[in-house]
């Protein structure tokens, strides 16, 4: 990082950023030269920090007036949602929040697939981003148990147990994780304190997340490394942060809609059934951005391996950068990977398809089908095509020349070598 | 950007659908038109009033509304008695208070600030009367069935016969709309069983209806307040993005012109 | 002082900025208002109080937003003591009519205005109350006489509802 140095104008800011130098941050921030050409894939980031925010504000008011004991959850999301000032419009935002959340964090990592943004020099980032994913599931997944409704009990039950499936140490684990024999109060006051700890996790990851990134700075739609600050850059105030902020908008728009009209649309009508231990719902679903990973348990017939194939699809993203052996980073230029991206993304999205449905017959083959390419995908095709695929020749730079904007094409063949800083 | 959108919207409507559906059997519930729905849907007063009459003559006997509370009856957005009535219907009903100076539990006159009195004590005294059947609590009741309110205005109006080699138990009856179809509760609707007290002939169906409305709002007692506040909020946010849009054109048109 | 040629693009940003801060404004005010009290608090916010069994000479203490309060119905000499009272004698002079509307019937807030405790009934020097936690004595209309309290115990608003409810709050 190279900096100009930065002083402030005034003696007290003088003296207050001799010793935390807040101010020189805040000019960084400012004038970090970003990339002119990032697109509104781009933008995602930035709107993940207000969901982040938004989910922590929301539940902090929230956790105000919720009960965390079996006997009183469900009806002090009640009393939230009758009696409470707004009440009802701090829980549908923080419900639907949720939502939000893992739609900007699924667009986000289709990016950085796409663009390659996950390759050398941005490995950490990227790792960091899958565990920033990983809290995520986590804080959902114990969040939704705390309305104590039917889904919120079964789904915990499904899932915890699912630990008992280590060999030797699995059953004292569950047993420690439910504090009991069976998922029961002290199961909910510890998800309701993780719960409450795990949104500061993971903004602490954020923001190691940010600050590893502006070490080498964004990556772009092309690619290609560019010098910083250069005419490919641009300062990002005002550039980036009212693009970042259109963009916010739209996606608040959608939020709104949402929240305000159609609150329950993405949950299941269960969860307002109190939870009953004696009574199983016919088909127990987690919430949709959770469907993929469910369906993968579910498509391996044996308990452990299931549970095993469902981390390992996870994980497998962390070795991704390892496993894509191109030398081009974005996906523009790399006409055969463009095509096995988007079969991907219709993998994933017929696996969350199949994740909701119940696991038999024709579904559950298909769940097997599109868990065997998941992994076919990352395991083989990756490492393969980096080595074999004919790549596009890719620009030198992000304007020059700049005749009406339009990329440079000016063949790199003997230029690669940029691209592999 | 506006192809996300496009594909975003898709998704989620094709996800909300098949996972909203799932909850229920295959079969095309009856359809009406409900005053609620759409974006500027509101409330009929009329039918919430006549709704409560429903639900207080007719279910209340097993459905307990534990979570309702009889000050919500005057309140803005749902039947809106006046409070002179809503105190009535509140002393109607007799609530367990205490304990008193002497230790002992006693039974007052219900206020505005109780909240509906149970029929029955608990859960497990609901399913002894009731054949081992839990009457579910109507409080959110709509909300808890994936076919939501048409899903409960067809059950109400779908008691039929059997077909054909279809075995009951006792106690149990056929519902054309139940999942499973059969459900411990018989058919309690019928022509003319409630007089109520705006005059409007109390048919099946219009007592079905008017219970349903009632109990939409007892699950959702602010979604007049939700679906102005959101035409608002919509409004302002497409404002703002225009402004928006329109700042950042002109911030960005800025570098357009240096090279 | 300023310029009056207005700069379009400075319209732009400063309608941009005043809209902006109206929508911060109307999403930060329900996180704001959720802390006030809820609607089953308020409906709380007054209680009627079944008065018909008290006899004169006797006090009932009632729950009241939280708080104890006493109602005492009292006899012609206790009234007669009260009124009889000099206001200068008074820390915090205060005639008894205003105290009690209906001389009958005082209702207070069963508080010490000292720090808090709840004084005990028919105690004291002064045939009225006395809060064992710091020495305060009250007299037959609750006003403070001897010991640290400032002020006399606080009268509600009240009202009867009819000859037999009191309506507190």
């Amino acid at each position: 990082m190279s900096d100009q140095e930065y002083t402030p104008k005034s003696k007290f800011g003088k003296w207050f950023n001799d010793r935390l130098p807040l101010l020189s941050l805040a000019s960084h921030l400012t004038d970090y030269p970003t990339p002119k050409n990032l697109n509104y894939w781009w933008t995602f980031g930035g709107i993940l920090t207000f969901c982040l925010i938004t989910q922590i504000v929301t539940g902090l008011t929230l956790a105000m007036h919720y009960i965390a004991h079996a006997d009183m959850a469900f009806e002090s999301v009640e009393h939230i949602m009758r009696d409470v000032n707004y009440g009802w419009l701090i829980r549908y935002i923080h419900a639907n929040g949720a939502s939000m959340f893992f739609l900007a964090v699924y667009i986000h990592i289709f990016r950085s697939l796409f663009y390659g943004s996950y390759k050398s020099p941005r490995e950490i980032i990227w790792i960091l981003g899958i565990i920033i994913y990983l809290l995520m599931m986590a804080a959902a997944f114990m969040g939704y148990v705390l309305p104590w409704g039917q889904m919120s009990f079964w789904g915990a039950t499904v899932i915890t147990n699912l630990f008992s499936a280590i060999p030797l140490v699995g059953e004292g684990i569950v047993t420690w994780l439910w504090g009991g024999y069976s998922v029961d109060n002290p199961t909910l006051t510890r998800f309701f304190t993780l719960h409450y700890l795990i949104p500061f996790l993971i903004l602490g990851l954020v923001v190691l997340h940010i600050w590893a990134l502006h070490v080498p700075g964004n990556n772009n739609p092309v690619g290609i490394d560019i010098k910083k600050p250069s005419k490919d850059t641009v300062p990002f105030h005002p550039y980036i942060v009212i693009k970042d902020g259109f963009a916010l908008l739209m996606f608040m728009i959608v939020f709104a809609f949402f929240v305000f009209y159609t609150p329950n649309i993405l949950g299941h009508a269960d969860n307002y059934i109190e939870a009953d231990p004696l009574v199983t719902p016919a088909h127990i679903v987690p919430e949709w951005y959770l469907l993929p990973f469910y369906a993968i348990l579910r498509s391996v017939p044996d308990k452990l391996l299931g549970v095993v194939a469902m981390l390992s699809a996870i994980l497998i993203l962390a070795a991704l950068p390892w496993l894509d052996t191109s030398k081009i980073r974005s996906a523009v230029f790399r006409p055969l990977y463009k095509q096995f991206y988007w079969i991907l993304v219709a993998d994933v999205l017929i696996l969350g398809y199949v994740g909701a449905m119940p696991a038999e017959g024709l579904y559950l083959l298909i769940a097997r089908v599109a868990t065997a390419y998941y992994f076919l995908h990352f395991l083989v095709i990756l490492p393969v095509l980096g080595l074999k695929e004919r790549t596009l020749p890719v620009p030198i730079s992000i304007t020059e020349p700049v005749l009406g904007g339009s990329l440079n094409l000016a063949t790199a063949k003997n230029k690669e070598s940029f691209n592999n800083k | 950007m506006k192809n996300f959108l496009k594909i975003f919207f898709l998704t989620t409507l094709i996800f909300g659908y098949s996972l909203n559906s799932f909850s229920a059997e295959k079969v095309e519930y009856l359809k009406t038109d409900w005053s609620f729905k759409g974006l500027f849907g509101k409330f009929d007063r009329g039918a919430l009033q006549r709704g409560y009459q429903v639900y207080t003559e007719v279910c209340s006997s097993c459905h307990s509304m534990k979570y309702v509370s009889y000050r919500n009856l005057a309140e803005k957005g749902g039947p809106e008695f006046t409070e002179a009535q809503v105190k009535a219907i509140a002393a109607s009903f007799e609530v367990k208070d205490g304990p008193n100076a002497d230790g002992e539990m006693f039974t007052r006159p219900g206020k505005l600030s109780d909240k509906f009195v149970m029929p029955y004590e608990n859960v497990k005294a609901a399913q002894a009367a009731n054949g081992g059947a839990y009457p579910p609590d109507m409080s959110v009741l709509v909300k808890a069935r994936g076919g939501g309110v048409d899903y409960i205005y067809s059950l109400l109006q779908g008691y039929e016969d059997p077909p054909a080699g279809f075995t009951l138990d006792d106690g149990v009856y056929y519902n054309k709309y139940m999942y499973g179809n059969k459900i411990k509760m018989s058919n309690q609707l019928s022509d003319g069983l409630v007089e109520y007290a705006d005059g409007t002939n109390a048919t099946v169906e219009q007592m079905s209806k008017d219970v349903t409305t009632f109990l939409m709002w007892t699950a959702e007692p602010h979604l007049e307040a939700r679906h102005k506040m959101g035409f608002k909020a919509i409004v302002y946010l497409i404002i703002l993005t225009i402004l928006v849009y329109f700042s950042m054109k002109r911030i960005w048109s800025r570098i357009e012109t240096e090279v | 002082m300023a310029e009056k040629k207005t700069n379009r693009r400075d319209f732009l940003f400063t309608a941009t900025y005043a809209v902006g801060a109206v929508g911060v404004g109307a999403t930060v005010w329900p996180m704001i208002d959720q802390m006030n009290p809820d609607a089953s608090v308020k409906a709380l916010a007054s209680t009627e109080v079944d008065v018909s069994s008290v006899t004169p000479g006797n006090t009932i203490t009632v729950l009241w937003r939280g708080k104890p309060v006493f109602i005492r119905r009292r006899t012609q000499e206790e009234i007669a003591e009260a009124k009889s009272v000099k206001l200068e004698d008074l820390k915090d002079p205060q005639k008894d009519e205003e105290r009690a509307k209906d001389p009958e019937w005082l209702v207070m807030l069963g508080v010490c205005t000292h720090l808090g405790c709840v004084p005990l009934d028919q105690k004291g020097d002064y045939n009225g109350w006395f809060c064992p936690c710091h020495g305060s004595h009250y007299d037959i209309s609750g006003r403070i006489r001897k010991g640290p309290a400032p002020t006399n115990m606080e009268v509600p608003k009240y009202e009867f509802v009819n000859s037999n409810t009191i309506k507190i709050g």
